[in-house]
């Protein structure tokens, strides 16, 4: 079988752009239907979406087509290159996100060593995207919301990492597949049949992880940037149209690649037991079982989003600086010593 | 020294004035927010001024008079039995509440008692309009704190009480039921039981909203200690309603001045709360939807038989004199004082409305809170902007 490796770089680089985008937009489309126009309709006793195809299941398109004719307004005192930039970059950290995740043993856009080093590192680009629309848009409640997701982002992004820390002790790499073999190939006290998938022993760093993550999502009880009921719509009030659909597919995809990144280090990823990890199989059903999983992870990301009230700043910086990290930090002593022990 | 042109001159001055405006505004304690008059947390058009240092307010007033309609002008206009279509427009959520100190009012000056009947059918929709107002101000609340789904709970519960409303009055929103001297109709066939139902339904909500709203410790910590109104600033500056029970003060207006209603001949609680908070207030209101859907369970168990209109002539005319009747509505006390010259219409009419002396307070309230704070406070002080500027 041909890897993508022995392809001509031109062509591997196309492969891997029309895959980047397939699986960005296909995961935001997939999370928008599924959770934002179904879950949350169930929730509030409501049906969503039902008269644009089958269940509403069109509905995507009609809205990306609606979004395609607005007009693209920019404020008159805005910072123009700045604002119309701003969209593009945070979307741009999605997709710099997304090239870490495997779908398969060789379904993968790079194969780094560094493979969790680099998302966390990247991860942290949509912060400026957000700082250059609050600032770029010559509107108080936007400047509000961009500083409020700064001071936000910049507050989670540890924790966040320190919960990855306990994973990369376990696996013993920080490459992604790594990460899935290790689970994949583990045992638990020399049973292997469910291999060892890495929420049974780092269940603290998953919690850590899922709270952290909500907060970089800027999913509420953390929306405290985007909090409509105050801020309109924080950093995004005054765009439209076009880059309003941008920051929109950003919001929604970045949920699906973080939910993608829970998934693998947590639910060992592409691997599902009873097929041998070393099995081509997987190379096509490994992308439809990550994708299982996404929709599992974000399903509980947006659970808590339509269910809770938001944290003022104060309460959600204290959380992360005196619960989330202290807990994290024990959970990495914990695993360091038991890496040893055992 | 080079020439320069008088044009390059203006610009040069225009200049060094837009840099001194900078200077100006940098230098100055912080920035001005403009809440509203458009601002989704509003829900109606007020318009809060804010001086906000970092996300601190240093000040804090409000505008009212956006949706300004003139009624107490407009009822000179009117002839008395017009004017209750115009006044349930005031709190449009629970609008036959506005229309009953007016009628009463009426009938004071006119001397008229509502037969038995009426007066209980009046208490029962009254009790039901206030039903239907709060609780959508207890889903609301949760949204003015982030969490969006408790409000559509509350519309789909309200649609109950308002298809009751219907099922008597034949509006939803504004029933304009309430007659001088009784009540347009009679109850339909079969609505006393429905309506014990829909009771029940409202109490299965009251609990959903207690777990799933005011148990949660996001939502306490959002709210208690927050906005905090002693029981003498709150009395001073006119607070009414559950604004004032939620800071200890014992007053209810169906309690302590029950007339024309007959709440006085049922058994039920006034709920008051301490602490004066945010969350005070929203615990006050969840207790009294309770309450109410008893007292309506009460009430409906035994109405009275009886005519549900007095003798009262075809043509209105109220004879001279002024009367000033006041009730415990959903929002606070509400009272007309209802001058009349002996004419078709009154002569002048002073609506006393409870949101307006609840706003008041928000200059003294919001200083020194966080931006995010504002909106807990004034959603939790509960006015609805028809009720604000009349």
């Amino acid at each position: 079988m041909m890897t993508l490796a022995e392809l001509a770089y031109w062509q591997s680089t196309s492969l891997r752009v029309v895959g980047g985008l397939a699986a960005v937009l296909l995961m935001a489309g997939t999370l928008v239907y599924l959770h934002l126009f179904k879950l949350v309709s169930f929730m509030q006793s409501r049906l969503g979406p039902m008269e644009t195809g089958p269940y509403g299941s069109l509905q995507l398109l009609a809205e990306v087509g609606k979004f395609l004719q607005k007009e693209d307004i920019f404020p008159r005192k805005a910072d123009r290159f700045v604002f119309a930039a701003a969209p593009f970059v945070v979307l741009m950290s999605t997709f710099l996100l997304v090239v870490v995740v495997p779908g398969g043993p060789d379904a993968w856009f790079i194969d780094s060593d560094l493979g969790i080093y680099l998302a966390m590192a990247v991860s942290s680009v949509s912060v400026i995207g957000i700082l250059m629309a609050g600032w770029g848009s010559a509107n108080k409640y936007s400047l509000m919301g961009g500083l409020r997701a700064t001071g936000q982002l910049i507050a989670y992004e540890l924790p966040l990492i320190l919960a990855v820390v306990g994973v990369v002790i376990q696996a013993g790499t920080m490459n992604m597949q790594g990460i899935v073999l290790a689970q994949a190939d583990g045992e638990i006290f020399g049973w292997g049949a469910i291999g060892n998938p890495f929420i049974l022993t780092q269940f603290v760093g998953l919690a850590v992880f899922l709270i952290a993550m909500q907060a970089e999502l800027t999913q509420s009880p953390f929306d405290m940037p985007v909090a409509e009921s105050e801020l309109v719509t924080g950093y995004m009030t005054e765009y439209s149209g076009m880059r309003f659909l941008l920051f929109f597919i950003g919001e929604f995809a970045t949920a699906g690649v973080f939910s993608a990144i829970a998934a693998v280090l947590f639910l060992g990823g592409w691997y599902v037991p009873g097929i041998d990890s070393d099995s081509n199989a997987f190379n096509v059903i490994g992308p439809l079982v990550m994708l299982g999983k996404v929709v599992f992870v974000s399903f509980l990301v947006f659970w808590a989003r339509f269910t809770f009230p938001r944290f003022r700043e104060d309460q959600l910086q204290r959380l992360a600086w005196k619960f989330l990290i202290p807990i994290a930090l024990v959970n990495i002593v914990a695993t360091g010593i038991l890496k040893v022990a055992f | 020294m080079t020439d320069v042109s008088d044009r390059q001159k203006l610009s040069y001055i225009a200049a060094q004035a837009a840099d001194a405006r900078v200077n100006l505004e940098i230098e100055s304690e912080g920035m001005t927010l403009n809440l509203g008059p458009q601002h989704p947390a509003t829900h109606g058009t007020l318009r809060i001024i804010a001086r906000l240092d970092g996300e601190q307010v240093i000040k804090a007033d409000p505008v009212m008079g956006y949706m300004h309609r003139g009624y107490e002008k407009l009822t000179e206009v009117r002839s008395y039995p017009q004017v209750t279509a115009l006044v349930n427009r005031i709190d449009w959520l629970g609008s036959f509440a506005n229309e009953v100190p007016f009628i009463l009012a009426a009938e004071k000056l006119m001397e008229v008692e509502a037969p038995p009947r009426a007066q209980w059918i009046r208490t029962i929709l009254f009790e039901m309009s206030r039903i239907a107002n709060v609780v959508l101000f207890l889903g609301d609340m949760a949204v003015q704190v982030g969490a969006v789904t408790p409000v559509f709970f509350a519309f789909r519960d309200r649609e109950h009480i308002l298809n009751q409303m219907e099922a008597v009055t034949g509006g939803r929103f504004h029933p304009n039921f309430d007659r001088i001297g009784g009540l347009k109709d009679d109850l339909p066939k079969g609505w006393v039981d429905e309506t014990q139902q829909v009771m029940k339904k409202m109490r299965r909500f009251c609990d959903e909203i207690e777990t799933l709203v005011m148990g949660n410790e996001i939502f306490q910590a959002r709210t208690r200690g927050i906005g905090i109104i002693p029981a003498d600033v709150g009395l001073s500056y006119g607070l009414s309603g559950a604004n004032i029970r939620g800071s200890g003060v014992d007053y209810d207006l169906r309690r302590d001045n029950p007339c024309g209603l007959v709440h006085d001949q049922i058994d039920w609680k006034v709920w008051t709360h301490p602490d004066g908070d945010s969350f005070s207030r929203f615990w006050v209101r969840l207790q009294e939807v309770r309450e109410s859907t008893l007292m309506v369970d009460q009430l409906l168990s035994d109405i009275p038989a009886g005519p549900i209109m007095a003798k009262v002539p075809k043509i209105i005319k109220v004879p001279a004199g002024e009367a000033y009747v006041e009730t415990e509505n959903p929002l606070g006390a509400m009272g007309y004082y209802v001058v009349s010259k002996g004419d078709l219409v009154p002569f002048r009419v002073k609506i006393r409305s409870a949101s307006f002396s609840n706003v008041s307070i928000t200059p003294w309230l919001l200083q020194g809170v966080y931006v995010p704070d504002i909106i807990t406070i004034l959603g939790s002080l509960y006015f609805i902007l028809g009720d604000i500027d009349r």
